[in-house]
């Protein structure tokens, strides 16, 4: 998560004391400020060396595994909530990841960078990949595999069963309500299983 | 140091008298909170860090020491030799006191449990009544799971490397190769060697290169060897070392054979294929950790190591989450099979440092300030008990 802001305004979807899975939990911060702050247990999952290094030094329970291998180690509806946070766009098999992550927890909160943001649409129509502080990279070394937008991921979320509890945009450490689809670099959505 | 009361085995039988031979490094706080178990695996000893007298070193120094990631500043830290073992701890070469021969065959056969409640006994001794962590790799790695499950109350936190809840009928079986070798070693005389004055030697090689082929992965033996001669030029003879493969092997089988009993062996590979905690629970490894709530774990594995797979450690990794007990599991990427448990690969001994950089919070939180120690000597060896 690029912002202290968004980490607390994703804090505030958590409800307090709950079990918590983080797919890519990177350095452990958010888990660890549920912890403190929440009340809330449970376990990070990571691929990264040195992020699971972090977690550890952290004290936060940090599970080493690749996403793309799926979430077998974890039984239907153990978690209340399972979080994943600037993920989603690095794995191949988007559809297959929401629907695990519907079926391990009772909530499932998603962000990820949006598309559609207008900074992005001016670079596009300019004739060039977007390069901006949700999408850092070049066309040609981003990690990100799937780049959608606010508004696509409410057709897949339909198409994938999901119930849509709540969404919106987040710019700057800010939510975004209105046109979130246009103003907001970032796109959040909570959704239980239908 | 020795034991008068006998010591009741899972087999039923009972270990009469005893004596464990172990190490220490660091220094004890006032509390006695400050402790770690290191247990070892099928051929190492008590003698985990430091330089021992006659200058061999520590089977697991790169980890444990002043400034290591075992910090044995922060840290007092236990090795024990494992009765059973031929390691100066009661063994099959000594004498049975109901006898007053050596042992040999006649040596109990002893469990993972009944190694942890020989440990138990001594960490009593020492004054432990509540161990910070308990640590181990391989067949270490099972007795750091057993003090979980047996002694749940005396242990904080639980670090079990390139481990397995049980092992594999793969792994009995390369144990039971090895074994043959031993027993039909003409040598051998039904485990009673030593009343012929003789060693199974031969058996004791071919069981060591059984078991070296074992932790290797097969591209670091191959990035290591692949086909390299002895010589130039082939000797076209079915008996002479033409691979360095071969040369290594028939090295590491001779050195072997030179300092391990026999006996032994056969017992603690034995031990290795009994381990089954889940066994008493209808094969649920979830319920086996049941009881173990009160302790926090650190599971490592290594990507190339194909003897205890991190298929295996995620098996342990999620009956402990069924639990909803705290666990962290690192898988690393090492090329060097089971044997990377003791090397020092750097994202491996970062986790392990950063955890027992937590364990050393837990151990200093509330209630229990650290004490001022006194600075110890820049001696590595640190060695304070040798029994």
């Amino acid at each position: 998560m690029s912002e202290r802001g968004d980490l607390e305004i994703i804090a505030g979807l958590v409800p307090a004391g709950s079990r918590v899975l983080d797919l890519g939990c990177g350095n452990g911060e958010l888990l660890a400020h549920l912890r403190q702050h929440k009340g809330c247990s449970g376990y990070g999952i990571e691929f990264d060396d040195a992020n699971v290094q972090a977690c550890v030094q952290r004290g936060v329970n940090v599970i080493q595994l690749n996403l793309e291998d799926g979430l077998a180690l974890f039984d239907d509806g153990s978690f209340d909530v399972v979080l994943q946070l600037d993920t989603l766009q690095h794995l191949r098999r988007t559809e297959h990841m929401l629907r695990e992550t519907a079926r391990v927890g009772r909530i499932g909160i998603v962000s990820f960078p949006n598309f559609a943001h207008w900074a992005n649409r001016l670079h596009v129509l300019a004739g060039r990949m977007p390069v901006t502080r949700a999408l850092p990279y070049q066309w040609y070394d981003t990690p990100n595999l799937r780049v959608g937008t606010y508004a696509d991921f409410e057709v897949l979320a339909r198409k994938t069963g999901l119930a849509v509890t709540d969404s919106f945009g987040l710019q700057a450490g800010a939510v975004v309500r209105r046109w979130p689809n246009l103003r907001a670099s970032m796109a959040v959505f909570r959704f239980e299983r239908r | 140091m020795h034991f008068a009361e006998p010591l009741p085995l899972r087999s039923g039988a009972v270990l009469a008298d005893y004596t464990l031979r172990y190490e220490t490094y660091g220094t004890l706080n006032a509390q006695a909170s400050n402790a770690v178990l290191v247990c070892h695996a099928l051929n190492a000893s008590h003698h985990v860090a430091g330089t021992a007298p006659d200058g061999s070193l520590g089977w697991w120094d790169n980890l444990v020491g002043p400034g290591k990631p075992l910090d044995t500043n922060r840290f007092f830290v236990i090795g024990v030799n494992n009765p059973g073992s031929c390691f100066g701890s009661t063994g099959p070469m000594h004498v049975n006191p109901a006898t007053g021969r050596v042992y040999g065959a006649d040596f109990p056969v002893m469990t993972v449990e009944d190694w942890v409640d020989a440990q138990a006994r001594l960490m009593t001794r020492l004054g432990i009544t509540r161990l910070a962590a308990v640590l181990g790799g391989s067949l270490g790695g099972m007795q750091a799971l057993a003090w979980a499950l047996r002694h749940p109350q005396a242990v904080g936190h639980c670090v079990a490397v390139a481990t397995a809840p049980n092992l594999s009928a793969q792994n009995i079986a390369f144990n039971e190769v090895a074994r043959r070798a031993i027993v039909t070693d003409p040598d051998f005389h039904g485990g009673h060697f030593h009343a012929h004055g003789v060693v199974p030697k031969r058996g004791l090689r071919v069981a060591r290169m059984i078991g070296h082929i074992t932790y290797l992965a097969g591209d670091a033996m191959e990035a290591r060897f692949g086909r390299e001669m002895r010589q130039t030029e082939l000797s076209y003879s079915t008996q002479d070392i033409e691979f360095q493969v071969e040369s290594y092997l028939r090295h590491q089988g001779d050195k072997f054979s030179e300092y391990f009993d026999a006996n032994t062996y056969l017992l603690i590979t034995r031990a290795l294929d009994y381990f089954d905690p889940a066994r008493e629970h209808g094969g649920d490894l979830a319920q086996a950790f049941a009881m173990a709530q009160a302790q926090k774990f650190l599971l490592v594995s290594f990507t190339t190591d194909w003897r205890f797979s991190p298929e295996r450690s995620r098996e342990i990794v999620k009956a402990l989450v069924d639990n909803r007990i705290d666990v962290s599991y690192a898988e690393i990427d090492a090329p060097h099979g089971h044997d990377a448990f003791l090397l020092d690969d750097p994202r491996y001994h970062g986790v392990m440092r950063a955890y027992f950089e937590r364990v050393a919070v837990d151990c200093s939180a509330p209630g229990r300030p650290k004490p001022n120690a006194p600075p110890r000597g820049e001696d590595a060896a640190g060695v304070q008990g040798a029994q």
